[in-house]
């Protein structure tokens, strides 16, 4: 297992680089600059001799090349620069917001497991049911809702109108304060688990090892905790694995619509600052994230079905 | 039409003012849940190095500059200083410092503090944006090539008195007002905890900040001003989304927000949310600029065609909502120099056409505008001109960028004409000086506009000593400009803040509203427990 997991955490690195290449190329040639930004509210006049100096000192004078081959030795030393606007390293303005993203991702994927994967069970051993009918328009209607206006939605009825929630901020902490975007987020996720595990258990219920399990006189419960669930497992933690480690990006949205204070939100403000350091780390984070989750899931199933360590 | 308009503006900011002003004696205690709208996080809180408006909301309670602006004025006034003394060329400035003013880690505030603070923010090597309010004082050119260690027009007499020494006449208090010229204690800029833990002049103390979230200012309780602030506590919290920030307002979880144009509208039609909305004529002004120097905008005629061709009345009521005041030149409403005589460009497509037939394009043009996504100064505006342009045989066509990108392209010269909303006061000499034709493209004259009868009038008026004099000149240069039409002058824009009930004392700051000097506002016994 170990072995397997190391080659997982190797496969990694060809990809980590390849990524921050691409991001360094693709914000190395979008227009705007972090120096043109600060004029852009208008509300300064344009000062060439500003402009000349910033773009001295964080180095964007220099040949693309240069910057490139600084930007990975850098990274090979886990140092992600330093922020444009903060002037502080990106580690430490990451730092500062990861602990908020993670939180939401994991309340999210929390509230989306715990509800959507006994909703899909429930509605695939009852098909045709109301109940079944109800989760599966409630599915389609949680995939198909734009994020955004959900979480308007919740805002205005939880907080506006029953005033049980407040509807923005981090408050400390504080759990109410993270219910709305946890839901507004979990919503998708929890959509989609429904409809995977209903179909992956409508799927099994019909092989040939169930109907011989149920033939020996295994009672119905028993062949549900011992052959369906597990069979059925690997097919959900698949899309558990895809969903929480996409989180952190579909959290962007989310972030800023309640005043979160993520990675998500802290990327859309770097993005249209062009502060390049902090975009490129965010981004990075977040595939990171991605590629960790994923090789998790790998372990995982390794663990679940050892056929797929084999392969 | 327009002394109407801008007496009635007046009026309302004025009636804005009173009201607020007209409320009982302030009581003290309290907490202000205050937003920050212009983004999702404070870049920094190092406010020397940020030219952001959202950076100044926690800077403005931490710190304090030398001169601050007065609202109900109308200019700055001296806030860190008692008395100022002008030579009589406008080029020594003699300040005698307030007295027992102390930083909230309890160090008197003297001469020194100016000096230190000054030259940090005018040294090169930091590049912070305000270095640029000290480009005329007297030895700053051998401070930025290294030859001076300190800038000789900045002198300690000694330590309650200051002199400040320019090459040019000068009002320094447009510069010296401005938020990231703040007063930090002699050498602090320079540790790094300062920057995790500002201290300053401020009326409150830095007590935390949660990136991303809210900066948390508690009260100061030796501030210079007796009895202010007011307040115990003031959480400035980030909520840039306008549509959330709607429902927190509604929710009273926060107690001010500033409102766009749909906001705006639906704020006045509400019977109790109505009587908390705050307006006032800020100094900027929305514009389609055109560069003077390349076809077709070099003929004088294609720009006043331009400029006919636009109903600007109906986009400003259909589009904008009325959230904004019908422009006529350059200079808003606001400035003493405004001409209230001066009258709008009439729409008249006839008109229009026969202006491009006179310059030579019978036939018609082809322009590109280039624009940001924003809703009051950008595409939406933009896509409504065009059919309006067309009729007059002008084929206009959107470029969409980012407002980064805009703020690139535009100095370089990289347009033909563009859309933007750009500063035009409080210092009308200095956002004239954009029309001036020695000022570069590269700087602020993005039209290019070279005309020698402004020119004239723009260098008497730096010579002129005497104010009323120098508006009149100011007032000329500004219809010179109307006449000559670098731009078509959309309009000046209205900012509104809705305000809770429960709230008192702000100010209808007019160079920007949401910026507010805390020390003056109060809560009353109508606020919800959790601000008590």
């Amino acid at each position: 297992m170990l072995r397997f997991t190391m080659r997982r955490l190797l496969q990694m690195i060809p990809t980590i680089i390849a990524v921050a290449l691409l991001i360094f190329v693709i914000f190395s040639v979008v227009p705007g600059s972090f120096a043109s930004s600060l004029m852009a509210d208008g509300k300064t006049a344009s000062d060439p001799e500003l402009l000349a100096r910033l773009n001295e000192q964080f180095g964007l004078d220099k040949p693309v090349y240069i910057r490139a081959w600084e930007y990975l030795s850098g990274l090979a030393h886990f140092d992600l620069g330093t922020s444009f606007r903060t002037r502080e390293p990106v580690l430490d303005v990451i730092n500062d917001r990861i602990w908020a993203s993670l939180k939401l991702s994991i309340a999210a994927m929390v509230f989306a497991i715990v509800i959507g994967v006994p909703l899909g069970f429930i509605a695939a051993l009852r098909p045709g049911s109301v109940l079944d009918s109800i989760t599966m328009i409630g599915a389609v209607s949680g995939l198909s809702m734009p994020q955004f206006w959900l979480g308007l939605l919740l805002m205005y009825f939880f907080a506006l109108v029953l005033g049980w929630l407040p509807s923005f901020g981090y408050g400390g902490g504080d759990l109410k304060y993270l219910i709305l975007p946890a839901i507004t987020l979990g919503v998708t996720p929890l959509a989609l688990l429904a409809r995977t595990t209903r179909a992956g258990v409508l799927e099994i219920t019909n092989e040939d090892f169930i109907r011989t399990a149920h033939s020996k006189g295994m009672s119905n419960s028993r062949v549900i905790r011992w052959h369906l669930m597990r069979n059925v497992m690997v097919l959900v933690v698949t899309t558990i694995g895809l969903q929480f480690g996409s989180m952190m990006g579909q959290a962007v949205v989310i972030e800023k619509l309640f005043s979160w204070p993520g990675i998500g939100s802290l990327l859309i403000d770097s993005v249209s600052i062009r502060d390049i350091p902090v975009v490129q780390g965010t981004i990075l984070v977040i595939v990171l994230w991605f590629l960790l989750i994923n090789t998790f899931v790998d372990i995982i199933y390794a663990a679940i079905d050892p056929r797929i360590k084999q392969t | 039409m327009l002394k109407t308009l801008r007496l009635s503006a007046l009026l309302l900011a004025a009636t804005s003012v009173m009201a607020l002003a007209q409320d009982v004696t302030p009581q003290s205690g309290g907490t202000l849940n205050f937003v920050a709208p212009y983004g999702s996080s404070f870049g920094t809180m190092d406010i020397h190095s940020s030219p952001s408006t959202q950076d100044e909301f926690p800077a403005k309670a931490i710190h304090r500059s030398l001169y601050q602006w007065n609202s109900t004025d109308g200019k700055p006034e001296l806030e860190l200083a008692t008395e100022v003394k002008a030579s009589e060329d406008r080029m020594t400035y003699t300040f005698s410092l307030r007295q027992g003013v102390t930083f909230h880690d309890g160090r008197p505030f003297t001469a020194d503090d100016l000096i230190y603070s000054y030259e940090r923010i005018a040294k090169p090597s930091n590049a912070f944006p305000g270095a640029r309010y000290f480009q005329d004082v007297a030895g700053i050119e051998e401070y930025k090539s290294g030859a001076a260690e300190h800038i000789s027009g900045l002198k300690k007499i000694d330590d309650n008195t200051l002199e400040i020494t320019y090459t040019v006449p000068t009002n320094p208090g447009y510069s010296l007002m401005n938020t990231n010229a703040a007063i930090y204690p002699a050498g602090a800029g320079e540790d790094p905890t300062f920057i995790q833990h500002p201290i300053g002049l401020g009326p409150f103390k830095f007590v935390e900040n949660i990136p991303g979230s809210k900066v948390v200012v508690e009260k100061f309780d030796k501030f210079y001003k007796e009895g202010q602030p007011y307040l115990d506590k003031i959480n400035v919290v980030l909520l840039g989304d306008a549509s959330a920030r709607d429902v927190a307002f509604r929710n009273k979880e926060i107690d001010t927000s500033i409102l766009g144009p749909t906001q705006y509208v639906a704020y006045q039609a509400d019977p109790e949310l109505s009587k908390g909305i705050l307006e006032v004529a800020e100094v900027y002004t929305r514009h389609v600029g055109f560069d003077t120097k390349k076809p077709p905008f070099d003929k004088k005629e294609v720009r006043e065609a331009f400029a006919h061709a636009i109903n600007t009345d109906l986009i400003i009521d259909k589009l904008v909502k009325n959230k904004a005041y019908r422009a006529t030149g350059w200079l808003p409403i606001s400035s003493p120099s405004y001409d209230p005589a001066a009258v709008p460009v009439t729409y008249d497509v006839e008109l229009a056409k026969k202006l491009l037939a006179d310059a030579g394009y019978p036939d018609g043009i082809d322009v590109a505008i280039t624009a940001t996504q924003n809703e009051s100064w950008g595409l939406t505006i933009v896509e409504a001109i065009i059919p309006m342009l067309k009729d007059a045989g002008i084929r206009a066509t959107a470029v969409p960028v980012e407002a980064s990108v805009l703020a690139e392209v535009v100095p370089k010269g990289d347009f033909q004409a563009f859309m933007w909303s750009n500063l035009s006061g409080p210092d009308d000499y200095e956002v004239l000086k954009c029309f001036y034709s020695k000022t570069p493209q590269s700087v602020c004259n993005y039209e290019n506009f070279s005309n020698s009868e402004f020119d004239k009038l723009f260098e008497a008026a730096g010579k002129e000593a005497d104010q009323t004099k120098k508006n009149d000149l100011m007032r000329q240069a500004n219809n010179i400009l109307q006449a000559e039409a670098p731009s078509w002058f959309f309009n000046y824009n209205k900012a509104v803040m809705a305000y809770q009930p429960w709230v008192h004392g702000l100010q209808a700051n007019a160079t920007e509203l949401a910026i507010q000097n805390y020390e003056d506002i109060w809560i009353d016994d109508t606020a919800p427990d959790s601000r008590k």
